[in-house]
């Protein structure tokens, strides 16, 4: 069976950069930084007290606050950013919605409404835990909910590891076309996690950030002074499509996604080994899927999340597959700007892979102030860089040790 | 007795998301007002915590319309 070539056909996204793509795009290219203190609740026992969250979010464009309101944030997210994507992607009304799927995930799901319910259950009992809670807290509720809002009656899942769950989700949707299951699916992830007991929880893995006095310089990949990634909420969708479908009704395509790469560590449930031999496993795959040499990379969109042993260990990963080429190929990770987005960061790291292609601009890593040792690859520190980028990777990394790499080329027909 | 139908009128706008012109007495709360099954749930949980009272589920299910919830409250108060 020869796989179907698979392109990317439309962005959507809200973040804490911004609520659509355009602005998130100009945001990092100004190398801009989306994180503040916590001002949705009282953190001033929290050991973190800074986060990134969607700022001014307007639900209006896709439902009513009625239908919001039965509704947790990360589906809301969901929703909007699929919107957004399904609009760039501009399908005639006549598309065949039987061959039109989602492959949407969370990290973590819908914690607000969980917590929320408790605190109802622990007062109340459980005669006023809401109708909705269910619906509103279960992960494959964003696939479900973009499905009935949009009529999208193909494959529906939603892959759910952690930091890595963005990038499995669209690198099996992408499968799902290839294989011939789908015609077009809408890919991503969404993520709204900042809630008193998920940064209670980050913080008690002692995961996060506490550089509380200065929130624009705590996401700081690869720096001396990086102390842990800093928690962000957002949601990102990508629609693929088969190649053909695209062609066939003219659509805009930004690049082509040519390979999956998946691994885990077999190591530990939160670090990585040092050597970082299961994200190295995990690019290598990407290449081979992809039928991609080494030395043809020109980007790698980091994991990168700013913390000690991490970000170590994705630059031994990249020095042991490249080679010498690992001091040529840019390397930056955008959660120094947009912080970390979970279950959403691979579906936004994903969407600024193909708009890296296509614009030929790579987003910095901010904050990069001091390389650490042994971090000495070109990061492209603080300021975003012109160059032509023909090939790229995405890279996610998740707790569990789940890798995943997305390889993207520019679309030559 | 009037007081207690606006008092259920106000919380079937507020949990359905209807106008209050479109409320009446006759309304059904899945035909006429669009609630679904988990709508009516959570109706009948904010009756409960307006009232004061607990209305069983076995006479949950038998308030499908406005006049029925304020009867009951009536009769149950």
């Amino acid at each position: 069976m020869s796989k179907r070539r698979v392109v990317v056909t439309g962005l959507g996204t809200v973040n804490p950069l911004g609520l659509d793509v355009a602005s998130t795009w100009q945001a990092l290219c100004e190398g801009k930084s989306g994180i503040g203190p916590i001002t949705h609740f009282d953190a001033s026992s929290y050991s973190t007290q800074i986060v990134g969250t969607v700022k001014d979010f307007d639900v209006t464009s896709v439902m009513t606050e009625k239908e919001a309101r039965k509704l947790d944030q990360f589906l809301q997210f969901a929703l909007v950013a699929a919107h957004q994507a399904l609009a760039d992607a501009a399908f005639p009304d006549d598309v065949n919605r039987d061959r039109f799927g989602v492959a949407v995930g969370s990290g973590i799901g819908g914690l607000n409404t969980i917590e929320q319910n408790h605190v109802q259950l622990q007062k109340s009992g459980p005669r006023r835990v809401s109708p909705f809670l269910v619906p509103a807290a279960v992960i494959n509720m964003a696939a479900g909910n973009i499905a009935i809002k949009f009529g999208l009656r193909g494959p529906n899942f939603a892959i759910t590891t952690a930091c890595t769950t963005g990038t499995h989700n669209i690198g099996m949707a992408a499968r799902t076309i290839a294989y011939g299951d789908a015609d077009v699916m809408i890919a991503g992830g969404a993520e709204a996690s900042s809630s008193p007991l998920g940064m209670a929880g980050f913080a008690a893995a002692r995961a996060m950030s506490t550089r509380n006095d200065e929130p624009q310089k705590a996401s700081r990949p690869w720096d001396k002074d990086r102390d842990g990634f800093v928690l962000s909420d957002g949601a990102a969708m990508l629609v693929l499509e088969s190649l053909e479908h695209a062609q066939a009704r003219g659509a805009h395509i930004y690049a082509e996604l040519i390979g999956l790469g998946m691994s885990d560590d077999a190591f530990h449930v939160t670090s990585p080994p040092e050597d970082g031999s299961g994200a190295r496993a995990a690019m290598a795959n990407a290449l081979a899927d992809g039928k991609v040499q080494p030395q043809e990379v020109d980007y790698i969109n980091a994991h990168g999340t700013s913390t000690q042993v991490g970000d170590i260990a994705e630059t031994k990963a990249i020095k042991s597959l490249f080679g010498e080429h690992a001091y040529k190929v840019a390397v930056s990770s955008t959660k120094s700007m947009t912080g970390h987005l979970l279950g959403a960061a691979g579906a936004i790291e994903a969407m600024i892979t193909v708009l890296t292609i296509q614009n030929g601009i790579i987003p910095p890593t901010i904050n990069l102030d001091n390389p650490d040792e042994g971090c000495d690859l070109d990061y492209v520190p603080h300021t975003a860089r012109k160059a032509d980028v023909k090939v790229a990777l995405s890279n996610s990394f998740g707790f569990g040790g789940t890798n995943g790499s997305l390889l993207f080329r520019r679309f030559e027909a | 007795m009037s007081n207690i139908e606006e008092r259920v009128k106000k919380i079937v706008c507020e949990q359905l998301g209807v106008k209050e012109e479109d409320v009446k007495a006759s309304s059904s709360f899945v035909d006429d007002l669009g609630a679904d099954s988990l709508d009516t749930v959570e109706l009948v949980m904010a009756l409960e915590e307006e009232f004061e009272t607990e209305i069983p589920d076995e006479d949950a299910e038998k308030l499908t319309t406005v006049q029925e919830a304020i009867d009951y409250i009536v009769a149950n108060l």
